[in-house]
């Protein structure tokens, strides 16, 4: 008796605690520190931005945690990148976050991913063959080409959840397109020298870089990807270099240093941490910067 | 267009040449005239017909093209070569088509197909006690407790299946199949994706989300085995066939409290014939993040259960077992917390995982012992407690080790004239376990795990165990 009174109390006190919340800014949630860039380039103070990773997190592996939860609870779009990348924790957020506006499928869901044309893709799936992702590599982020794409995707679907701020958008969104690419006009003209440059890559994150910049891959030092780097594999990856010379070893920031330094010690090429996203080094502090420093850091590398 | 004003303007010309030869008046220059206007017309039309070739080609060519491109139409701009195009740049590439155009094959009868994932797992036990005469001494617990079996053994075989069934709904069962080859369904259950307010409701059978652990499969477990308190006072976890209804609130820090109702027959509830519930529970989990390495989440929850003439054995000082029947009203609380620590929140290469919980129980009722023979039944009053810390440490990739102390307190039992059948020493059961894990992938798992155990009166067990987990298929992701 006196259990089936606590009970309907609770449930009473659990429905009671759930009017919705009045608000004024469009509550977005990115995934990656890109895209939350981007959402605040396309919606300035119309938006409220909440990023679940850093710059210094590896976006495969994210524990879905309590704080994540909530913030997906409350959010009214998820901006992600898709393709795989986030599996490993975003539908548990999406579930345990019993926020219906950002299910798969609805408005309040938008994958980047699916804006652009992706690299990679792999021609079987077997998990013999390590992380691969089935719609193809996920780290389109590194071609500003495709951050337009995205961007002006991101721009109709803001203005779709938010109408009253259609129109701010709009200007927000061709306004940041036209600085975009004078931008890329101008990372092209700076980036030329490194056209044809051989690299060393720690992890297969870079390769809508590699395509962009016309940089030339000569050896992954994970043997498979998601694999961490293992001694049998950088010895061989040290002996093909012999034969196919690198004159850089790139990765990002938040992969671990040790196979890459190890092999910078042995060849002395120079190890270039490229900062990856939004926040992966201290000069990365929006988009613009991001690629201004990364393109500074690659061409830093090759003068000798 | 052009060819056609090209006509008019010669015909024009033709007409203006002609008004000018009546005045020459020569039959002669006409007929030259005429012949010449009547090439023309021969020549345009056979332009005209050429263009109108070109142009019905063309249309064909450019059907044929969009119909190709339909299932892979690959954007031009991120599938272009790199060229050092400037003026390419200048101009904004156009919107790729989204990803629904852009990967639509054929849609197979298959393509529904709900989400499968396989566990399989196995070992190697070696105990120095018999591991099927396993008992908690004082405590009247179910018959699913004990580090398991000795020598080789197949371990629970998970076949999981899960997809949305429509916008409103999700589905998701698991299957155990033992390694006597029987099959049991661990949970199967219908979610609801789309409740206002932050609001879950779920119905069927389910792994309860009271305690930190009782929800969780047995192959996210960091330890072959569930902590004592889970054996001794849930006989290893809450399943319950009912609904639970859970809900998240709207605040910034992670509030999420629940409810459930569930049938009579889980451990600590038994089986009845009432349509009244035999289970419900109640919870409340929150947590957070501490800078950017640390996160926690802390919980509470209360289980009540109704037991009627539920089945344990109670052993004496020999280890000699006798049945029992216990009707009657258990109430337990569990108290729960777990702190998860990882450099600048990047788990892969280090982390570390602290987790303990607390389960206290109060039972009232009555209890029969040997039913069968001397079947004395009495008040029976339980006060019991346990708990059980434990620390995972990675301390480099896939390498983990781990440590866990258990310890549960036999409290006050007041058991009337069977006091003196019941064999209640001052002692508390206890538990200490290490365990050394590799995972070359998120896929595979190998544990090596030794444990002290002392949950029997007197006795040390001193436990062994090798155990292999893998995941086969898509595997979904874990909470936290």
């Amino acid at each position: 008796m006196n259990m089936k009174r606590t009970l309907f109390g609770f449930v009473t006190a659990l429905l009671l605690c759930n009017a919705p919340a009045a608000h004024a800014a469009l509550k977005v949630m990115a995934c990656e520190p890109e895209w939350g860039a981007l959402v605040q380039e396309l919606a300035g103070d119309k938006a409220q931005v909440y990023v679940a990773t850093s710059g210094l997190q590896d976006p495969h592996h994210i524990q879905a945690r309590p704080s994540l939860v909530a913030a997906a609870r409350n959010t009214e779009l998820l901006v992600c990148t898709g393709a795989e990348l986030e599996i490993g924790w975003l539908p548990v957020l999406i579930r345990q976050s019993g926020n219906n506006a950002i299910q798969s499928g609805k408005p309040g869901y938008f994958e980047a991913a699916a804006y652009v044309h992706k690299l990679e893709v792999p021609e079987r799936l077997d998990r013999a063959d390590g992380d691969v992702h089935a719609a193809g590599n996920p780290h389109i982020q590194t071609d500003p080409r495709n951050i337009t794409l995205v961007a002006q995707a991101l721009t109709q679907r803001l203005a779709e959840l938010d109408p009253a701020n259609a129109a701010a958008y709009k200007a927000r969104g061709d306004d940041f397109l036209q600085r975009w690419q004078a931008a890329i006009v101008r990372w092209q003209q700076q980036a030329a020298p490194l056209r044809g440059t051989t690299i060393v890559l720690q992890h297969k994150a870079f390769p809508y870089l590699q395509q962009w910049l016309g940089l030339v891959e000569v050896a992954v030092l994970e043997p498979k990807p998601g694999v961490e780097p293992t001694s049998s594999h950088l010895s061989e990856v040290l002996a093909g270099l012999k034969t196919k010379p690198a004159k850089l070893i790139v990765r990002a920031a938040y992969n671990d240093g040790r196979g890459s330094d190890w092999l910078a010690e042995r060849t002395k090429l120079p190890v270039v941490v490229l900062p990856f996203t939004v926040g992966g080094d201290e000069q990365a502090k929006d988009l613009f910067s991001l690629f201004d420093d990364t393109i500074a850091r690659l061409l830093k590398a090759i003068v000798p | 267009m052009s060819a056609s004003t090209r006509l008019v303007a010669a015909l024009a010309a033709m007409a203006m040449a002609q008004g000018s030869a009546w005045g020459a008046d020569d039959g002669a220059e006409l007929q030259r005239l005429r012949t010449q206007l009547q090439e023309l017309q021969k020549d345009y039309d056979a332009r005209l017909k050429a263009l109108e070739q070109r142009l019905q080609r063309a249309e064909a060519a450019q059907a044929a093209q969009a119909a190709q491109a339909a299932p892979s139409a690959a954007p031009p701009v991120a599938a272009a070569a790199p060229a050092p195009a400037v003026a390419a740049a200048a101009t904004p590439p156009p919107v790729a088509a989204p990803a629904t155009a852009a990967t639509s094959a054929p849609t197979a009868a298959n393509a529904f197909n709900p989400a499968l994932s396989l566990i399989l797992s196995g070992g190697y036990g070696s105990f120095s006690q018999d591991p099927q005469t396993y008992h908690i001494s004082g405590f009247l617990t179910g018959d699913e407790i004990g580090p398991g079996v000795r020598g080789f053994s197949l371990g629970e075989s998970e076949l999981g299946i899960s997809a949305s069934v429509d916008p409103w709904f999700s589905g998701s069962m698991n299957l155990s199949v033992e390694s006597d080859n029987s099959v049991s369904v661990e949970e199967a259950y219908v979610d609801t994706t789309a409740l206002p307010g932050g609001l879950r409701l779920r119905a069927g059978r389910f792994l309860s989300a009271i305690g930190y652990e009782n929800s969780k499969h047995a192959h996210t477990w960091d330890f072959v085995d569930a902590p004592l308190v889970y054996q001794a006072f849930l006989n290893g976890a809450l399943q319950q066939d009912g609904v639970q209804l859970s809900a998240l609130l709207p605040t910034d820090r992670f509030i999420e409290l629940g409810a459930g109702l569930g049938a009579g027959g889980p451990y600590p509830s038994s089986g009845d014939n009432r349509s009244k519930p035999g289970t419900a529970t109640l919870f409340a989990h929150t947590g957070g993040d501490v800078g950017l390495d640390s996160s926690w989440r802390a919980g509470a929850s209360l289980l009540w259960a109704s037991a009627d003439g539920r089945e344990s054995d109670a052993y004496d000082a020999g280890g000699t077992a006798t049945a029992t029947q216990f009707s009657g009203t258990s109430r337990t609380v569990i108290v729960d917390g777990i702190w998860k620590w990882a450099p600048n929140g990047n788990p892969q290469r280090t982390n570390f995982k602290l987790q303990g919980e607390y389960f206290w129980r109060n039972e009232t009722g009555a209890l029969t012992y040997d039913p069968a023979a001397a079947a004395v039944t009495d008040r029976y009053r339980a006060v019991q407690g346990g708990w059980y810390g434990q620390a995972v440490y990675q301390f480099m990739p896939a390498w983990r080790l781990g440590a866990r102390y258990d310890r549960l307190n036999i409290g006050n039992v007041d058991a009337g004239a069977n006091d003196a059948n019941l064999f209640l020493p001052g002692y508390s059961p206890s538990r200490a376990t290490v365990m050394l894990d590799w995972s070359p992938s998120e896929f595979s798992r190998w544990r090596l795990q030794y444990a002290n155990d002392r949950a029997r009166y007197g006795l040390t067990d001193n436990q062994w165990l090798v155990q292999y987990q893998v995941s086969l298929g898509s595997h979904g992701a874990h909470d936290f």
